[in-house]
Formats: C-alpha cells, sequence, structure tokens
C-alpha cells in the first residue's frame, strides 16, 4: 500500500525538508491515480475483455480515502484551522474552490458505497449519483494544474488522463 | 531580530557559530527592548535552519522545477572562474572576473530571514557584502534609477533552461535605493562555506524584505539602467507577480494568502506563524515606499 510507506516516511523524516507539502501533494496524487484507474475498469472490460469489475469499488473508496487525508493535511497540519484563512481560500482561491468542489462530488458516492444503496435508491438513480466521478477528476485534473507556478509536464498529463476517459464516457452513454 | 541601524550585533564572528543559539536569543532581547515588539514568535524565529534545509530544498528553475532537484543537478555548475558582465549606466563597465570584481570588499554574516512568495520561510545566515559597496566600486552614473540581474544560462548542466517553463535568461531588478540600502547584500556564502550552487553559487542577491523570487542566483550580468527592468516572474504572470515584490501580509497572492507562512523545519507539526509586513523589516525598509500603493505596487 503506497499509504502505508507514506506514512512510513512522514514518520521517519523520509519526505524531505518540508513534509507537510510533501505528504499534501503525495495524497492528493494517489488520490487522482486510484480515481483515474477505477474509471479504466470499464474500457478494459469493453476494449480488452479483461474483467476487473470486482476491483472497481475498491479502487473508488481508496482514491475517496486518500482525497479525504489530503483534505485534513491541509486543514489540520498546512493551515492548521486557521479558520479565516480556510474561509478566505475556499471562497477566493480558483484552484481551491476546484478542489473543494471534486471533494464535495464524491461525498455522495462514498455515501451510498454499501451495497444495499443499489437497492434503496434504484439502480438507475444510483448510477447517476455515481457519475458524478467524471466531474470529479476532471475538477481534480484541473485543480492539480491550477495549482502550479508554470505547466509542468505531469500535472497535464493527469487532466488528459482524465480527460481521455471521461471523453470515451460521452462516446458509450446515450442516456445521462 | 535585525537592530534598526546594522551594528556589531548583526555579524556572528566565525568563533562564535558554536553558540549561535544563545547569540540569537540575546539578540531576540535586545529587539524587544529596543521596541519593535514584534512578539515572541518572531524571537524564536531568527534560529537559523540546517544547512540540510538550506540546500536540499531550492527553487533554482534552471535546474529543475522540484525542490529537490537543485540539489541534485547543479553540481556540475563549473563557477571558479565565473565570468561576469558589467554594463550600463556605470563608469567602469566591462567583462570581469567575478574574483577580480568583488576584489578586496570585505565579507560579513547577516543573519536574515528569507519568505518564499509560495509562503514558506526559513533562517539564513548568510556571507556576503552590501550590495552598495560593489556598486560604489562600479562607479553609478547619474541617470542610473534601477539595477537589473541575469543569471547563468548553461544549457549542458542546466536541464530547465532547455524547456520554455520560463524566458530564459532569469531577470530580476531593484530600484536604485533599494540597490543601495544597507540590507541588500550579494551572498557568497552559507554558514561561513562557499555557497553552494544550488543556492546560487558563486554570487546571488539577498533582499531580505521581498519575497524570495526577487533574490536572482548564479549572477553573471549586472546592469545599471534607467528603465524599471521586466522582472522575469512578472514577465510570467503579471497579475501573479509584481516588480517589488515586498512582502506584505496585506496583500495576497491571487492563488494563496500571504497572511502567514509555513517555517521550514519543524517537522509535521511545525507551527504556522503569521508574515510580518516587509517580513519584519520594516522600520528599516518602510520609508523606501512612502506615498505608495503597495497592493497596486505589489
Amino acid at each position: 500500500m503506497p499509504g502505508v510507506w507514506l506514512v512510513y516516511r512522514a514518520v521517519t523524516g523520509g519526505l524531505g525538508v518540508d513534509p507537510v507539502k510533501s505528504l499534501e501533494h503525495a495524497l492528493g496524487e494517489l488520490s487522482l491515480q486510484f480515481l483515474l484507474v477505477s474509471l479504466l475498469i470499464t474500457p478494459l472490460l469493453r476494449y480488452g475483455r479483461v474483467n476487473l469489475l470486482k476491483f472497481r469499488k475498491a479502487l473508488g473508496l481508496i482514491g475517496f480515502s486518500y482525497l479525504v487525508l489530503h483534505f485534513l493535511v491541509w486543514l489540520l497540519l498546512d493551515l492548521q484551522l486557521r479558520w479565516g484563512q480556510i474561509g478566505a481560500d475556499l471562497v477566493k482561491r480558483p484552484y481551491i474552490v476546484v478542489g473543494f468542489i471534486a471533494f464535495l462530488a464524491l461525498v455522495p458516492l462514498a455515501a451510498t458505497s454499501f451495497k444495499k444503496a443499489v437497492s434503496v435508491l434504484g439502480a438507475q438513480t444510483w448510477q447517476r449519483i455515481h457519475r458524478l466521478v467524471y466531474v470529479a477528476v476532471i475538477l481534480g485534473g484541473v485543480h492539480y494544474v491550477m495549482q502550479e507556478k508554470v505547466w509542468t509536464v505531469e500535472s497535464l498529463a493527469y487532466l488528459a488522463a482524465a480527460v481521455i476517459l471521461v471523453g470515451m464516457r460521452f462516446l458509450w452513454i446515450r442516456r445521462w | 531580530m535585525f537592530k534598526p541601524d546594522l551594528t556589531q550585533a548583526d555579524v556572528t564572528p566565525r568563533g562564535l557559530w558554536l553558540n549561535r543559539r544563545k547569540l540569537i536569543a540575546g539578540l531576540g532581547a535586545g529587539s524587544i527592548a529596543g521596541g519593535l515588539g514584534l512578539g515572541a514568535q518572531a524571537q524564536e524565529a531568527l534560529e537559523p535552519n540546517t544547512w540540510e534545509e538550506i540546500t536540499t530544498y531550492n527553487n533554482f528553475y534552471e535546474f529543475g522545477i522540484q525542490k529537490d532537484e537543485p540539489a541534485k543537478h547543479a553540481g556540475a555548475m563549473e563557477t571558479d572562474p565565473w565570468p561576469i558582465t558589467v554594463d550600463g549606466l556605470v563608469d567602469n563597465p566591462g567583462d570581469y572576473m567575478l574574483s577580480d570584481l568583488i576584489g578586496d570588499i570585505p565579507t560579513e554574516e547577516r543573519i536574515y530571514r528569507f519568505r518564499c512568495v509560495e509562503a514558506w520561510s526559513m533562517v539564513i545566515p548568510w556571507n556576503g557584502f552590501e550590495l552598495n559597496k560593489l556598486l560604489a566600486k562600479l562607479g553609478v552614473q547619474d541617470g542610473a534609477k534601477f539595477v537589473r540581474f541575469e543569471t547563468a544560462v548553461l544549457p549542458e548542466v542546466m536541464p530547465g533552461v532547455n524547456y520554455p517553463i520560463l524566458d530564459w535568461p532569469y531577470v530580476e531588478g531593484l530600484r536604485l535605493d533599494e540597490a543601495m540600502h544597507p540590507l541588500t547584500m550579494m551572498a557568497t556564502g552559507i554558514y561561513g562555506e562557499p555557497i553552494p550552487n544550488q543556492n546560487g553559487a558563486p554570487m546571488r542577491l539577498v533582499v531580505p524584505w521581498k519575497y524570495g523570487f526577487k533574490a536572482v542566483k548564479s549572477i553573471v550580468r549586472i546592469s545599471l539602467v534607467e528603465e524599471q527592468p521586466l522582472n522575469t516572474w512578472q514577465q510570467s504572470n503579471p497579475r501573479e507577480y509584481g516588480f517589488y515584490a515586498n512582502v506584505n501580509p496585506a496583500v495576497d497572492h491571487p492563488r494563496w494568502s500571504q497572511s502567514s507562512e509555513r517555517r521550514i523545519g519543524g517537522g509535521l507539526f511545525a507551527r504556522r506563524i503569521d508574515t510580518l509586513p516587509f517580513n519584519g523589516y520594516g522600520e528599516q525598509v518602510a520609508s523606501l515606499y512612502d506615498g505608495m500603493d503597495l497592493s497596486v505596487n505589489f
């Protein structure tokens, strides 16, 4: 688990001289990685006939968990509950707003990730709710690009991956 | 804490390095007695960062945009001899070798706070000399209003300059009165050692009341000019970076608040501290900006 490795390095001083930023960035990146991989499951089935559907939910939930940790590190270790500054950031800073919306978009998914949710909500409603992940990965990629001081290949690659994986859905899904 | 006027207290004799903590405690007490009233945080904050922190966490995009990249790549840069060009409105223009240019200007140690525009900070014991001493040697002519600096562009050893991340060479500038201010220095060392390449060897600018990006590294050209130079970050993104770049908790960067900063070195649970106007050097430099709207001239 990359998370365990991260905690190990955080505790042993392996995250460099600015461990808060390293941890914050690593958690955000891991979250995006897991969410993007979860979006790879369906294309693999359609085009590669590789069935990894049973991992999809776990990948999504791990991605969401890293996002929660990313958010908590920002709140507790980076801004240290300076609520004035946090409030201002959440209103005034576009990249933080974008990231926060991505986080909020995933909350209903995580909340309806238990088995019974499908029968309670009905399959169609449940599915619609879970399409919010498309919004989240696109905004996640945008958030990554926006927080850089200059254009970086890495952040643009994540955004491109998100756009491609979500773009596929527009080809497949007839009725949203 | 810095005294309003520079005194012996600002200089750490070589033999006293081991007693640095005591000395700093003394300086802190002195500044409170002196009525600066900057509070306990500012006092504690003057304990210098470690050599490792200062030399492995660098923004030097010529060597890569990640903060650990300069330390990895900069070793390949040859800094001795170091050619440096002086031109513009000076009595003694020309192509010099750095050692000839510095000549017999003595170096001293200055412990300064260093505040990055990215809202992190350090405390660094620089060795160097006041820029005004060098400018006096060059002979600034009447029409000169600004000093313009350029960083080296060495594609063989600087992986970053092969990409259009910024418009190379890196350019910075100061108004002449800022350049002449006794706090403004040229640094050639840290902790009494020659300045490491990743920190801007063999000579870099240090302007403690401004964001770190003004402190141009590995200088190869100094020009005295009449027009305000277009500095690299302002050119790259004028909405976010200005010419003055004075540390100012009241003027936010468009993408983040500048009201507080994370002092590097405290580990995962280091306390965030309030950012001081002019990075705590307001008493010495605020008058340079009398009558200016600092939210416009950011």
